[in-house]
This record gives C-alpha cells, structure tokens and sequence, in this order.
C-alpha cells in the first residue's frame, strides 16, 4: 500500500522545487534559449530571402546583359548590312559612272573621229578638186584643139556632175 | 588498420568493465537479503520505495548508507530537525527520539495520540530531486548562457544536445497541440516538465540513486500541476463543452445530467492517467531490474549470474528508452490537454466534423 500512497513531505518538497524549477528555469533558461532560437531562426529567414532576392537580381541582370548582348548583336549586323548595301551601292554607282564617262568618251572619240574624217573627206574633195582642174588644165591644153573631143568630154563632165 | 581494431577493442574492454562494475553496484542490494535468507526479494520494495536514509548496500552486517535530514512540523511546537542516525542505535536497532520513533514500515510515529506532525524529512527521494534540480540548473543556465552570449552562432556542446530537443518540444508537441497563437504560453512549463522527468528518468537509472519518477506523491504533484494549468487556462468553449457539450440530445442533459458528468470525470481521469502512467511504467522498470537481479538469490547459483546480468543489462537499454518515451508521452499529453483547454472552435465547422466522422 505504500508504494500507492503518497506521502505528503514528498508533495510538498516536489511542489515547492517543482515551482522553483519553473521560475529559475522558465525565467533564466527557457526565455533567453527560446528568444536566441527565434531570433536565429528569423535571421537565417532574412538570409535565406536575401540569397533569394540576390538570386533574382542576379538572374534579372544576366537577363539585360543577354539583351544588350542581342541588341548589339543585332546592331552589329545591322550595321554590316548597311555596310554592304552602301559598298554594293557605291561600286554600282562607281560601275555607272565609269560606264557613263566611258560612253561620253566613246561618243567624243567618235564624234572626233566623224570630225576628223569629215576634215580628212573635205580635203581630199579639195585636192581632188584642185588635182581635177589641173588635171582638166592639162587635158584642156593639150585636148581643146579638136572640138569633138572636146564636145565629147564636155558631156562626160557634165554627166558626171549631174551625177554627182 | 590494426591501431583502429585496437581503439576498438580497448573501447569495447572498457564499456564493459563499466557495466560489469555498474551491475556490481545493482547486485549490492541483495546482499544483505541473501544473507537473512528469509525473503530474497525484499530489497526490491526497499528500492522503489522511498526512504529516510539514503542506503547503497548491506556487505555482512554493515550498513553502507548516508543519514538524511528528519524534519518534522509538530503543530503548536514547530518545527524539528533531527538525523536519520538519530533513530537508531550503534547495533541498528530502533530507538525513540524526543517521542517520535519509526514504525516496521518505516514511517515516523509517536506514541502521545494528541501530537499531531507533518513528515517533512529530506528522504532520498527528496535528496535525489535536490540533486536533479541542481544538475538541471546547472545544465540549462550554462545552456542558456551560451545562446545569451550570440544567438546566432551555431550551436556546440551541451547546447547541441538540447537545442534538437527543445525544438522538437517546440516544434512537434506544442506548436501542433496547442496552436500556433498560444503555444508560447505553455512553453515554459512543457520544457521544465518535460526535463524534469526525463532527468529523473535516467538518474533513477543510476546505480544505488532514488526511484523519484516511479514516486506517486511526485507524479501526483506532477500530474496537478498539468491539470491546475489546464484548469486555470480554459476558455469559455472549454467549460461549454464539459457542462453543455454541443450535438448531444438534450436529454442526456436534462433531467439527469448524464453528459456533463461523464465530461467532469474525463477531466479528472486525465490528470489521474498521467500520474499513474508516469508511476507505473518508472516503477516497473525497476521491478524487472530487481527481479532479475534476485533470480542469481533465489536460485543461488553462481551461473544464473550472468544471465541476470545480460536480461538486466537488456532491461536497462530498454528503460533508458523508456526513460525518454515516459518523459515525452507526459509533455506531449500535458500539451494536448493545453490545446484542448484553449481551442477555440466555430461550432457550425465543429458539428460537420463530427458528421463526417460518423459518416
């Protein structure tokens, strides 16, 4: 029966320490642990969003540094394609330039050359004409005593001017 | 390779020299008893029970114990201090001091019927909670300390022995039983009780120490303690649903208030089943113990040694466990009873649950 029965000495002294226990303990113990364990657990929280937000951040910069990167990409050729285009541009011009200068030329050369052979035809027309008189000078003074040669040469020359 | 194998074995060499010597000290007991011959297993109530000496071992006819303080308050005289010494003679025999004397069972009587006297000696039992709550306030101030000096440094030592079980207190009994918006209330107290008993646990499992958590008078005081708090923190809801409990025909209130008194009870039998259940399972374990132990006197015979030993050895790993298990079910059912007193539940919600139940 005695182990069932409780004694009261023990009530009061376990009571009494048991109190003390709660005080001291409660007080001086479970608070500041309690408190350390919260403030830790909110700390590493805090660190925890930080990485996060920092991650984020990175991720957000890496995002604009691979857009400025496909900008200037596309600047980049965007720039040589111009490049090309005004180089294709200029040698088609160049082309039509020298094409035109070219034709200018030809067309001088050949209208010079008409020039030249117009000159050389009228001079030739005029030493022919000037070789012809002599000529007709000489067959007029040796010739003109016979009237019917000289009938007959008259009408072949003025056959021939006719012609001409 | 082979300087590991031998830390290995000097290890092993050593535990086992330390349970050899340890199971010395749990045979010692017996000794006296054997030597009587009368009843071998009487030093195993003599163990469990508490005590107003504080006794290690009988070798021969020598007493190895340490006398404790008596400490009496007579009404209209005070109090009185005496020794455990005092009441016994150099040949052991009982002796009368100042007219108190201690009867066959070890209670302090007098002969004068008109004396009325509170026993509030320091017995072993109150010794060994003396020693307990100096080792937890020397273990948990200097726990404390180091989360004063930086909270936010990781932690080392006998702090990161109990940081784990401070959080899961924290974590996996209070926060879920009794609710985040009032579990820090509870804290205190769920982690004082909590290590209280498990520290007495494992002390009571020391060699020759007191059986105080297989005590009734201190789970009894341990078990009021939870049913004061549950008591003094109830919420209206709490008191409504003892004395007119929601969904129950109102017949079962009125005439006869059948309900509400099945409820009363149920918020009595909580705190019995703690002090019991504390009580039974600590004392038990150190029946068994015993009883293995006096199997080497009641047989006696030198070979039942080491098998006591070994079913001993067995029962003390499996008590170390229970030690932890005890401590836990009793913070975890004082949380529960918490939570229940400070629920706050919508009726409308509470009554489909108990539908869907039944459903």
């Amino acid at each position: 029966m005695d182990l069932i029965t409780p004694a009261f000495g023990l009530i009061f002294w376990q009571t009494l320490i048991f109190l003390v226990v709660l005080f001291i303990l409660g007080k001086f113990a479970w608070k500041p642990i309690l408190g350390a364990l919260k403030t830790r657990e909110d700390s590493i929280d805090e660190a925890l969003k930080a990485a996060e937000k920092a991650r984020e951040e990175m991720a957000n910069l890496k995002a604009d540094n691979e857009k400025l990167l496909v900008e200037a990409k596309q600047e980049r050729d965007k720039m040589f394609k111009d490049a090309a285009k005004i180089a294709d541009e200029m040698k088609d011009q160049a082309k039509d330039d020298a094409k035109v200068i070219g034709d200018k030329m030809i067309d001088e050369a050949l209208a010079s050359i008409e020039n030249e052979k117009n000159e050389a035809i009228r001079q030739i027309k005029d030493q022919v004409a000037e070789l012809s008189i002599q000529i007709s000078e000489k067959l007029l003074k040796k010739n003109l005593s016979d009237d019917k040669s000289q009938q007959e040469l008259i009408k072949n020359y003025m056959k021939d001017i006719k012609l001409n | 390779m082979s300087k590991y194998i031998c830390q290995q074995v000097s290890k092993g060499l050593f535990f086992s020299t330390l349970i050899i010597f340890f199971s010395f000290f749990l045979v010692l007991p017996g000794f006296g008893a054997s030597e009587e011959g009368e009843n071998k297993t009487d030093f195993i109530m003599h163990h469990v029970q508490d005590a107003h000496e504080w006794h290690f071992a009988t070798i021969g006819h020598t007493h190895i114990s340490i006398p404790l303080p008596v400490i009496l308050y007579e009404k209209g005289h005070g109090l009185h201090f005496f020794m455990s010494s005092d009441f016994v003679d150099e040949h052991h025999n009982k002796i009368e001091k100042d007219g108190f004397y201690f009867d066959d069972r070890g209670h302090l009587e007098t002969r004068d019927e008109s004396r009325v006297f509170y026993d509030i000696s320091i017995t072993k039992n109150v010794a060994s909670l003396f020693i307990s709550v100096i080792l937890l306030f020397w273990v948990f101030l200097s726990v404390a300390k180091r989360y004063k000096q930086d909270p936010l440094k990781a932690p080392k030592g006998l702090q990161s022995v109990f940081e784990p079980i401070i959080l899961f207190i924290r974590d996996d009994i209070a926060r879920p039983n009794i609710g985040e918006k009032k579990y820090k209330k509870f804290m205190p107290y769920l982690l004082s009780v909590f290590f209280f008993i498990w520290f007495n646990n494992l002390l009571g499992l020391m060699p020759g120490a007191a059986n105080l958590t297989g005590n009734i008078a201190v789970t009894m005081t341990l078990a009021l303690f939870t049913f004061v708090i549950t008591t003094f923190s109830g919420t209206k809801d709490y008191w409504q649903h003892i004395f007119n409990t929601p969904g129950v025909p109102w017949w079962l209130k009125i005439p006869v208030p059948l309900m509400p008194l099945v409820e009363f009870i149920g918020m009595l039998t909580k705190p019995f089943s703690l002090m019991v259940r504390l009580f039974a399972n600590i004392t038990a374990g150190h029946i068994i113990i015993m009883s293995l132990i006096a199997l080497i006197f009641i047989f006696e015979s030198v070979y039942m040694g080491p098998i006591s030993i070994l079913f001993g050895l067995f029962m003390n790993m499996v008590e170390l466990l229970v030690a932890f298990i005890q401590a836990f079910v009793f913070t975890l059912l004082s949380a529960i009873y918490f939570g229940l007193a400070v629920e706050e539940h919508e009726h409308e919600e509470h009554k489909e649950k108990l539908e869907e139940a039944s459903a």
